[in-house]
C-alpha cells in the first residue's frame, strides 16, 4: 500500500543538474530500508523553479526540497520517509517561508513563486508522471476528446475555441478559433494538423517543458483540432535538441495508440486520427510556419510568400492548421470548462494565461504562468524574486530576437499582446530576459542581431543583407567608431528591413535595435559622442586604471595579469600599460583595496 | 533513433488487464481507478491522521500502525478526504505509538499505545462514524 509519493523533476533543467542519479539512489535506498512497497517514486516534468533544481516534492505533506543531491537521499529516506521528520536544511526557503512556524515545511503552493501564478497550460507539469497515460487520464485526460467526439459537432468545437478568445501562443497572437474555421471551410480529401514545437528563441523553454511534463495534453488537443477541421493526420515538428521531449512524446503516442485514443475509430465514433513526429535540425527560421511545413515535406527550410495561407494550401499542398505547443496545451481545458471559464482570465483582448521563461538577472530563473494582464513588476519582483545582488532593474526583453526591450518606465504596464506591441516589443513565445544596470543596451541589441544574421535563411535580400549591414553598424558603434549619422541611418535601415522582408524572421529582426534606440538612445549617444559605454560592457570603449592614492603596491594584480601589462615597484603605485591590456578585468577583481577602476 | 522503453512489456500488461478503449465508459473506469492513486498529490485534506514515527515510535511498533491506517483509509474509499501522514517525536515517548487525528474545527484527538487492530477501529468509529474511541485516548490511559 502506497502511503507517500516522492515527485522528482526529470525535465531538462533538473536532469542536467543530476535528477536521474537522485532517482536511482532513492530507489536503492527505499529498497534497503524496506520502504519500496510504501513509497512511490514519480518522475515528473518541470515544476518551473529551475534555478533551484534538482527539485523533489514529497506528498502527502507537500514538502518542497530544492538543490537535492544523491548524497542527501539517505538522509531524506531515514528522516523524512521513515521517521517523518522534515529535513529542514533542504527545504526551499523564500522570504515568506521564514516567517512561518517552526518545522512545518513550506509546501510548493504557499511560496511566493507559485502564489501569483495561474497554471492552466502547465497544470500537469510537475504533478503527473508524463510517461504513464493512466495518470493523465486520472487528471481528466482524454475526457475532452471524448466530449467533442460524442457530444459536439465540429462547428461547435470551433465556436467554443472562438468564444474563449484563445490566441496563438507562439508569437503572432492570431485567434486560434478563426484559424481553425479557415481550414474547416476548405473542402479537401486530406487535411493536416501540425504542432509547432520548434522553439528557437534564446532563453525560451516553455514548449519543451509542456512536452516533457504533459505530452498527452498536446496529443489530445491535436486530435480535437483534427475533428474540428476534418483532418485525420497530425505532425509534431520538434527540434532534435530536445531529446527528453522527443522520447516522452514517442512514449505518449505509443500509449495513446495502445489505448486506441489515437488510431482508427476512436471511442467507436468512426473518427480516425494519428500523429507523427518530425525532427528539426534547429534552424530558427523553421519556427516560421511555411518554412516549417517545407521542412516536414523534406525540403529546405525556407519560407514562401503568403497567401496562400496554410489553411488553404499547407502541408503537401493540403489545408493545414499549425499551432504552437502552448496553444494546444490550453485547448482541452477550454473544451472541458467552457469558453466563459477561459475568458474569465486575462484582459479584454488577450484571454487566458501566458507562460514565461524567466532568465537573465533574476533570482528565480524558471518557468512561470500568469494570467494575461499581470504587470511586469509582479512577474519580475514578486514571482521572480527580484534582481540579485541589490542591482537596479534596467529593462526586460520579451519576444526573443523578434521582440524588444521594455524599460523601467513601463514596469507597470499589464502584459498582453496589444500592450506589448504598443510599447515596441511583442509577446513572442514568452522568453523574458531581465537586465540590470550592468547590461549595455547596445550590446544586447548586437547580441540579438548577431543571432538573426546567423539564422537568416538567405532567401530574400532585405533580411540576408539588411541584417548583416545593421550588425556592422552596431559593431562600429560598440567599437567607438560610430557617428550620430549612423544612428539615423540605422533607424532607416530597420524600417526598410521590416517592410520588405519575406517572412516574420526578417520583419521582426530589427525590433531589438528599434526598441533600444527608442528607449535608450542616450546610451547609443554615449557610445557615439563620448566614446564611452555607460554600463562598462563594450571592451573597445573601456580602459582600466590604477588610482595611485589607493594602490598599496602589493603587486598582486601584476602577478595575476595574463599579459604582463601591469608593472611597478613594490610598495609604490603600479601602472597599467594600456597598449598591452586586453581588458579582461582580472586585476580589478583581484585588488583588495579597490584601487583599480573601469572607465 | 527514437526509442520507447518497455513497449511490448506494457502492451502485454494492457492486454492482460483487458483494456482496449472502445468507449467513454472505459475511459471513466480508468479515471476512477487512478484518481485515488494521484489524490495524494492534491495537497492537504480536511482530516489528517498523523502517526508519530520517530525512533521511539518506530521501536514501539508505529510502522504497522501507519500501514494499517493507510490501508483502511483506502479500503473505505476515504482517500480524497483523509490524509495519513507521519511526524517526529511528540514528546510522550512512553505512550508510543502515538496517533493524532486533526479534523477541521474540532479539537485534535490523541490516541496512545496504538496497534494495527486499534487503527482499524479508529477508522471505522472515529473517522467514518464521527465518534471518538475514548478508551484509546490519552486521557483514559494510565501511564
Amino acid at each position: 500500500m502506497i502511503r507517500s509519493h516522492v515527485l522528482i523533476c526529470t525535465g531538462t533543467g533538473c536532469t542536467s543538474s543530476g535528477s536521474a542519479k537522485i532517482a536511482t539512489a532513492l530507489e536503492q535506498e527505499l529498497e534497503n530500508k524496506g520502504l519500496a512497497e510504501e513509497v512511490k517514486i514519480v518522475k515528473t516534468g518541470c515544476f518551473g523553479l529551475c534555478a533551484l533544481g534538482p527539485i523533489m516534492i514529497i506528498y502527502p505533506e507537500g514538502t518542497f526540497y530544492s538543490k537535492v543531491t544523491a548524497e542527501d537521499v539517505p538522509e531524506i529516506v531515514e528522516e523524512h520517509l521513515l521517521k517523518g521528520r522534515i529535513v529542514n536544511r533542504l527545504v526551499y526557503n523564500d522570504a515568506e517561508a521564514e516567517k512561518k512556524v517552526e518545522d512545518i515545511a513550506v509546501s510548493l503552493g504557499e511560496t511566493t513563486f507559485y502564489k501569483k501564478q495561474k497554471r492552466l497550460a502547465l497544470r500537469n507539469c510537475g504533478v503527473i508522471n508524463p510517461e504513464v497515460i493512466d495518470e493523465y487520464i486520472a487528471m481528466d485526460g482524454y475526457a475532452a476528446l471524448g466530449k467533442v467526439l460524442t457530444e459536439m459537432t465540429p462547428e461547435e468545437v470551433i465556436q467554443v475555441i472562438k468564444d474563449s478568445g484563445l490566441r496563438g501562443r507562439g508569437g503572432g497572437g492570431f485567434p486560434t478559433g478563426v484559424k481553425w474555421s479557415f481550414a474547416a471551410a476548405n473542402a479537401s480529401d486530406k487535411k493536416y494538423v501540425v504542432c509547432n514545437a520548434d522553439e528557437g528563441d534564446p532563453g525560451a523553454f516553455m514548449d519543451r517543458s509542456v512536452l516533457e511534463g504533459d505530452p498527452h495534453a498536446v496529443l489530445e488537443a491535436m486530435a480535437i483540432a483534427g475533428y474540428a477541421i476534418g483532418a485525420d493526420e497530425g505532425y509534431i515538428y520538434v527540434r532534435a535538441e530536445y531529446p527528453i521531449a522527443i522520447k516522452r512524446l514517442q512514449i505518449a503516442i505509443d500509449q495513446a495508440r495502445e489505448y486506441n485514443l489515437l488510431g482508427k475509430d476512436i471511442f467507436g465514433t468512426g473518427f480516425n486520427f494519428d500523429i507523427n513526429i518530425r525532427l528539426g535540425a534547429g534552424a530558427f527560421v523553421c519556427g516560421e510556419e511555411t518554412a516549417l511545413l517545407a521542412s516536414i515535406e523534406g525540403k529546405r527550410g525556407e519560407p514562401r510568400p503568403r497567401p496562400p495561407f496554410p489553411a488553404v494550401k499547407g502541408l503537401f499542398g493540403k489545408p493545414t492548421i499549425i499551432n504552437n505547443v502552448e496553444t494546444y496545451a490550453n485547448v482541452c481545458q477550454i473544451i472541458l470548462n467552457g469558453a466563459d471559464w477561459f475568458s474569465s482570465f486575462g484582459t479584454e483582448k488577450s484571454k487566458g494565461t501566458k507562460v514565461f521563461a524567466l532568465g537573465g538577472k533574476i533570482t528565480n530563473t524558471g518557468l512561470v504562468e500568469v494570467p494575461m494582464g499581470t504587470t511586469l513588476r509582479e512577474v519580475v519582483e514578486e514571482i521572480g524574486g527580484g534582481i540579485p545582488n541589490g542591482k537596479k532593474f534596467k529593462a526586460a526583453q520579451t519576444g526573443g530576437p523578434s521582440g524588444g526591450c521594455i524599460p523601467a518606465e513601463h514596469f507597470d504596464v499589464p502584459i498582453d499582446y496589444d500592450n506589448l506591441i504598443a510599447i515596441g516589443s511583442m509577446m513572442g513565445s514568452g522568453g523574458l530576459i531581465v537586465m540590470d544596470e550592468d547590461n549595455c543596451m547596445v550590446d544586447i541589441a548586437k547580441f540579438f542581431l548577431e543571432f538573426t544574421v546567423d539564422e537568416s535563411c538567405g532567401k530574400c535580400s532585405p533580411c540576408r543583407v539588411g541584417t548583416k549591414r545593421l550588425y556592422e553598424m552596431l559593431e562600429k558603434i560598440t567599437s567607438g567608431k560610430g557617428t550620430l549619422e549612423d544612428l539615423d541611418k540605422m533607424e532607416k535601415l530597420c524600417y526598410y528591413i521590416k517592410e520588405n522582408s519575406l517572412c516574420g524572421l526578417g520583419q521582426t529582426a530589427p525590433n531589438p535595435v528599434l526598441s533600444t534606440l527608442r528607449y535608450f538612445r542616450d546610451e547609443y549617444e554615449a557610445h557615439v559622442v563620448e566614446k564611452r559605454c555607460p554600463a562598462g560592457v563594450c571592451k573597445d570603449l573601456l580602459s582600466y586604471e590604477i588610482i595611485a592614492d589607493k594602490c598599496k603596491g602589493c603587486s598582486l594584480c601584476s602577478k595575476k595579469c595574463p599579459v604582463g601589462a601591469i608593472s611597478g615597484q613594490i610598495k609604490s603605485p603600479f601602472v597599467i600599460d594600456k597598449t598591452k591590456c586586453i581588458k579582461c578585468g582580472v586585476c580589478m577583481s583581484t585588488c583588495k583595496f579597490g584601487a583599480i577602476v573601469k572607465k | 533513433m527514437l526509442e520507447c522503453s518497455g513497449k511490448s512489456e506494457r502492451k502485454k500488461q494492457y492486454l492482460e488487464r483487458g483494456i482496449s478503449m472502445k468507449s467513454l465508459q472505459e475511459l471513466a473506469a480508468i479515471r476512477e481507478r487512478m484518481k485515488d492513486k494521484v489524490s495524494l498529490r492534491s495537497g492537504e485534506n480536511e482530516t489528517r491522521i498523523v502517526v508519530g514515527m520517530a525512533t521511539c515510535g518506530i521501536s514501539a511498533g508505529a510502522r504497522p500502525v501507519l500501514n494499517a491506517f493507510v490501508e483502511e483509509v483506502a479500503k473505505e474509499g476515504l482517500s480524497d478526504k483523509v490524509t495519513v501522514t507521519q511526524t517526529g517525536c511528540i514528546g510522550i515517548c512512553q505512550y508510543e505509538p502515538v496517533v493524532e487525528v486533526f479534523e477541521a474545527d474540532k479539537e485534535k484527538v490523541t490516541y496512545v499505545y496504538m496497534t494495527a487492530e486499534k487503527a482499524k477501529r479508529v477508522v471505522e468509529e472515529h473517522i467514518k462514524g464521527g465518534k471518538v474511541v475514548t478508551e484509546y485516548t490519552i486521557g483514559n490511559i494510565k501511564a
